[in-house]
Formats: C-alpha cells, sequence, structure tokens
C-alpha cells in the first residue's frame, strides 16, 4: 500500500523566535528552518511500515515556498522514494493546506495518510482532521501506536486521562504524537541518495485549488513579561514568601 | 442566532472544561446552547441545564456517541451547526479532534485554542509555543473555535434548570470503532484544573524517586505533573507532561522540581499566577520563568519543603 506524508517546514524548534518590529508576524529570513518535530515522526512511521512489508510505496508532499524543497530532501533521506512539492508564496492555513492535499490524495490514491498531529509554529492541530473530513475518512489524532492489518489500521491516541485504541476502516488519516517513535538521524550517504530521487512540481492554481482564507491575522505581539525572578537562600525563606507575598500557600 | 457549545463528559457527568468553555462563549453572545451527545448521558444532560448562562440543552443519546468517535461527533455537531453563528468546544483531546473536522465540512478556518474574547469575530491565540501571541479576526459566517480552558473561569451552577430538548442521533459512520481505554486514576485533582502543581523533571532521577514529588503534592494537595524527559525517561505515565504537547496549566502555584526549563515546557506553565523553580544548575532557564527561585540539591531541598509545610 501507499502512504503519503505531508511535512512542513518551520523555524527550528530550539530558535528563540523574534516578533517582527511591526508586528506583522515573526521573523523568518535569516532563521534556521527545519522540518516540522511531528512531521519527522509521521515519515519515520511511513518508513518503518515499508520495512515491515506493510508499505509498498511513500510519498513525502509540502505545500509552501521553493526552500521547502529542503525538508522534502530530509523527508526522502529518511525514506520517502519520492515527493511533491505544492508550491506557493501565499501564507496558507490549515483549511487551504487541507484543500491542497485532498487534491494530492485523489490523484495518488494512498491507503493512509500519515501527518503530525500539529506545527510547532501556528500550533493549529487541524490540518489531519480537516483533510479526513474533506476526504470522508476516518481519523485518529495523536497516534502513539500504530499496526496495520487486514485493511485496518489499529491505533493507540494519547488522550487527556490516558490512552485510548481504535480500530480505523481503511483509507485513514492518521497524526502522529512524540511517542510514536524515534526518528533515526539523516545519514550523509541516504542524503546524497535523496539527491537523485524525484521531485515534482505544481501549484495550487494547477491543482485548482483556492488558499484564499477568511482568517486574517491583525497582529503578532510579546506574551506579557513577568517580573524578574527573586532567588531565595533557603527553604525557610521561600515558604516565607509563599504565605506572605504571593499568598498562594 | 444562538452559540453552540459542545459539552464534554464521560456519560456520567460534565467535565469541568465545559464550564470553563460557556464562559467563552458568553463573551461572544446571548443564547448558548449546549449539545451533549452521548450514550445513556440524561444525567449529563441535567447537570448541563443548571448551567448558569445556558439557555437550552440539546440531548442526542445513541449508542454510536458513546465514545465521542469524531467521525461521529462532527456529523451531530453539522446535523445542527447552520442554526449558530459560533460553535465551541473546549481544546482537550477530543475537542481538538472533532471540531477542525467540523469546520473543514463547513468549508469554514477554525481558531484553535482562544486565550481571550476581543469581540465577537476577533480572539487572541497563542502561537509557537506561547512565546506569541495572534490576534485573528475571522470573517467566516460560522466561527470554530477550540477554547484554552486555563484562560476562562469556569461558568457557575445555577439551582433553577432550563430545558432539555432531546434532538435526532446521527447514525454510526461504520469508518471506525472503540477498541479500548486505559485511564490512569488518580486520587489527586486533576492536573488542568488544580489550584496547585508539583512537577518533576529529569533531575528527579528515578521512578521511585518521584514519590518525593508525589509526598509534596499531598502535602499541598497538589496535582502532579512532568515534563516531557521525565516522561520519556518512564518516571511517570504521559497523561502527566506538561507543555506544548502534554497538558496547559494555569494554576495559582506551579512548582517546578529538577526541570531545566525547556521552552516547549514553559509554554505550558506560563500563565500560571506564581511559579516556583528548585533546580541545583543555577543557570537553568526555568529560572527565567519562575517567580521564585532556589539552587541546591532536590533530594534535601523537597523534604526540607515538606517539613516546613507541617
Amino acid at each position: 500500500m501507499k502512504i503519503l506524508v505531508p511535512v512542513k517546514r518551520v523555524v527550528d524548534y530550539n530558535v528563540r523566535i523574534r516578533i517582527k518590529p511591526d508586528g506583522s508576524g515573526v521573523e523568518t529570513d535569516n532563521v534556521k528552518m527545519s522540518m516540522n518535530p511531528f512531521d519527522e515522526i509521521a515519515i519515520e512511521e511511513a518508513v518503518r511500515q515499508k520495512e515491515a512489508g506493510v508499505a509498498t510505496e511513500i510519498i513525502a508532499v509540502s505545500c509552501g515556498v521553493e526552500k521547502s524543497q529542503d525538508i522534502l530532501r530530509t523527508a526522502m533521506a529518511i525514506g520517502a522514494d519520492r515527493s511533491i512539492l505544492v508550491r506557493t508564496e501565499a501564507g496558507l492555513q490549515p483549511l487551504a493546506v487541507a484543500r491542497i492535499l485532498k487534491k494530492i490524495v485523489e490523484k495518488e490514491q494512498p491507503d493512509l495518510v500519515i501527518l503530525g498531529k500539529q506545527a510547532i509554529d501556528d500550533d493549529a492541530n487541524q490540518t489531519g482532521q480537516m483533510l479526513a473530513a474533506m476526504l470522508d475518512w476516518p481519523q485518529a489524532t495523536s497516534v502513539s501506536e500504530l499496526a496495520i492489518e487486514n485493511g485496518k489500521a489499529l491505533v493507540t491516541r494519547e488522550i487527556d486521562d490516558g490512552q485510548e485504541t481504535l480500530s480505523l476502516q481503511l483509507p485513514a488519516v492518521v497524526t502522529a504524537d512524540l511517542r510514536l517513535n524515534e526518528p533515526r538521524y539523516v545519514t550523509l550517504p541516504n542524503m546524497m541518495k535523496a539527491r537523485k530521487k524525484p521531485v515534482e512540481t505544481t501549484s495550487p492554481e494547477e491543482l485548482g485549488v483556492s488558499v484564499d482564507s477568511r482568517l486574517k491575522t491583525l497582529k503578532v505581539t510579546e506574551p506579557a513579561a513577568r517580573s524578574e525572578v527573586q532567588m531565595v537562600p533557603d527553604i525557610a525563606t521561600l515558604v516565607s514568601r509563599l504565605k506572605n507575598e504571593a499568598k498562594v500557600i | 442566532m444562538s452559540i453552540l457549545v459542545i459539552a464534554e463528559h464521560d456519560n456520567q457527568s460534565l467535565k469541568n472544561s465545559t464550564f470553563n468553555t460557556v464562559s467563552a462563549a458568553l463573551l461572544c453572545g446571548q443564547d448558548i446552547h449546549l449539545l451533549v451527545a452521548g450514550c445513556q448521558c440524561k444525567s449529563v444532560a441535567e447537570e448541563a441545564s443548571k448551567v448558569s448562562g445556558v439557555s437550552k440543552v440539546l440531548m442526542a443519546d445513541a449508542a454510536s456517541l458513546e465514545h465521542a468517535l469524531p467521525e461521529n461527533m462532527a456529523r451531530q455537531i453539522l446535523a445542527i451547526a447552520a442554526a449558530y453563528t459560533h460553535i465551541l468546544a473546549p481544546a482537550t483531546s477530543s475537542g481538538k479532534a472533532v471540531m477542525p473536522r467540523v469546520a473543514a465540512c463547513l468549508d469554514v478556518g477554525q481558531i484553535s485554542e482562544i486565550t481571550r474574547v476581543i469581540s465577537e469575530d476577533t480572539f487572541e491565540r497563542p502561537i509557537y509555543a506561547g512565546n506569541a501571541i495572534a490576534t485573528v479576526q475571522s470573517e467566516d459566517t460560522i466561527k470554530v473555535l477550540t477554547v484554552r480552558t486555563t484562560a476562562f473561569p469556569p461558568a457557575e451552577k445555577s439551582d433553577s434548570a432550563v430545558p432539555v430538548e432531546n434532538i435526532a442521533a446521527v447514525a454510526d459512520s461504520g469508518k471506525s470503532s472503540y477498541v479500548s481505554s486505559r485511564t490512569d486514576k488518580s486520587s489527586r485533582p486533576e492536573l488542568s484544573s488544580a489550584k496547585i502543581v508539583v512537577s518533576g523533571g529529569q533531575g528527579v532521577g528515578s521512578a521511585e524517586n518521584f514519590r518525593l514529588i508525589e509526598q509534596l503534592a499531598d502535602k499541598l494537595g497538589a496535582a502532579v505533573g512532568a515534563s516531557r524527559a521525565a516522561v520519556d525517561a518512564g518516571y511517570v505515565p504521559n497523561d502527566l507532561q506538561v507543555g506544548q504537547t502534554g497538558k496547559i496549566v494555569a494554576p495559582d502555584l506551579y512548582i517546578a522540581v529538577g526541570i531545566s526549563g525547556a521552552i516547549q515546557h514553559v509554554a505550558g506553565i506560563k500563565d500560571s499566577r506564581t511559579i516556583v523553580a528548585i533546580n541545583q544548575d543555577p543557570d537553568a532557564p526555568i529560572f527565567l520563568a519562575a517567580d521564585y527561585g532556589i539552587v541546591g540539591d532536590l533530594n534535601e531541598l523537597v523534604p526540607q519543603l515538606i517539613a516546613a509545610l507541617d
């Protein structure tokens, strides 16, 4: 079976972000960009399914600027067979990405789409669910275990008070949680091999998808700053401050 | 036009998150309807009818809704969605799973984890692990929102009950089924609504040593939390994880023990009223997020703190 894995290029998770002085967004010029960490887990899972003989082909897809090709190369170095870049300069929201992915799914006919549960830039946690809805496929979000058997996906989800196991009829959409796996390191020989793998380029226009949105970001601001930390020399002082100053115990 | 709130419950009683979500809904407008979709959930509907600010309860009761499978829940919401200007659910694991499905079927955007209602169409939400706050305006005809519950006070309970209307339950999608679940029951308060939270990190050192964190929590009547490192090291189960990818907490007092303070962890605690950090590394980033800090060995400081609380 075929697995499709959408991946997103985001500001690296170790970067301390800066807000643009005009409040229009977060500075992304000259900032280290990487594959969204949850998407790395999604790719790793697809590759493991292929290594287990369940999947036959893995296609990585990314929507965004030309530079998103870099993370498609990373996906192919991890083990994706080929990739698709949906090139656009437009700022995409989850609804638009889901519309694009729906077109790709209709064309490629995968049995399973594995996404990250959320991107660490917009923290939306929507795209997988929206795609599943548009395709009228079942979904499982925040998945920490995945087994494919007899045309079904047996998935364990991380939920607020523990874990839940569901059975999904394939085709299906699942989104990866942190605990699904530990992504492998990309080795230099695999990076070299990935350069030879094919990247097909298309655009929302070519796919006939509108990326318009009726959601507008009016401004982006710093969160309210906390007052500076007061270091205390011993537990007696700490308890006295918590009782008399902060009045929390 | 009215506002629809999706009640979260376990078929026995309402979850606290529902009360916070009703408060957020009341900032968007009047005439709040609560949807209780479940199986044998009459007691939940009765409780829902006594949430202050709610004008009507809609109950859909069927076996297909027992486990809140998103395929069925989304259909149930869509069956009545056209009558509403806003649809809100708490940003819990089930709210996050269902609401984007609803939004996509309505062809509208969804706004995740709102922390402030500025007007009926303008909201604040954190992005980049809480390191930036976005103000977002929606021109969609139906606003689909999930609510960060720690940002809104719970709605009151009232003595008088509003009407409960039975609505037809949708048919099972047949595309997914519930198999089993494992919950980590605890006698301590629920992490996301506790007044005091005591969390341990990798610095705690072992699962046995985590007993120290639990003893401190019990002394304070607090919930126990953990950093991702402590969960990955197997000291505690993952549903105790606090942070960007775990639970978001905003207690009166948060005590971080042996937690370095990665941005992903701080994202989950930064709205706490008072943060205390206990760490042996004076340069640990957790001290930048804390109100009070103490440098030293947690194996000495935590027992001292427990003794001082006597």
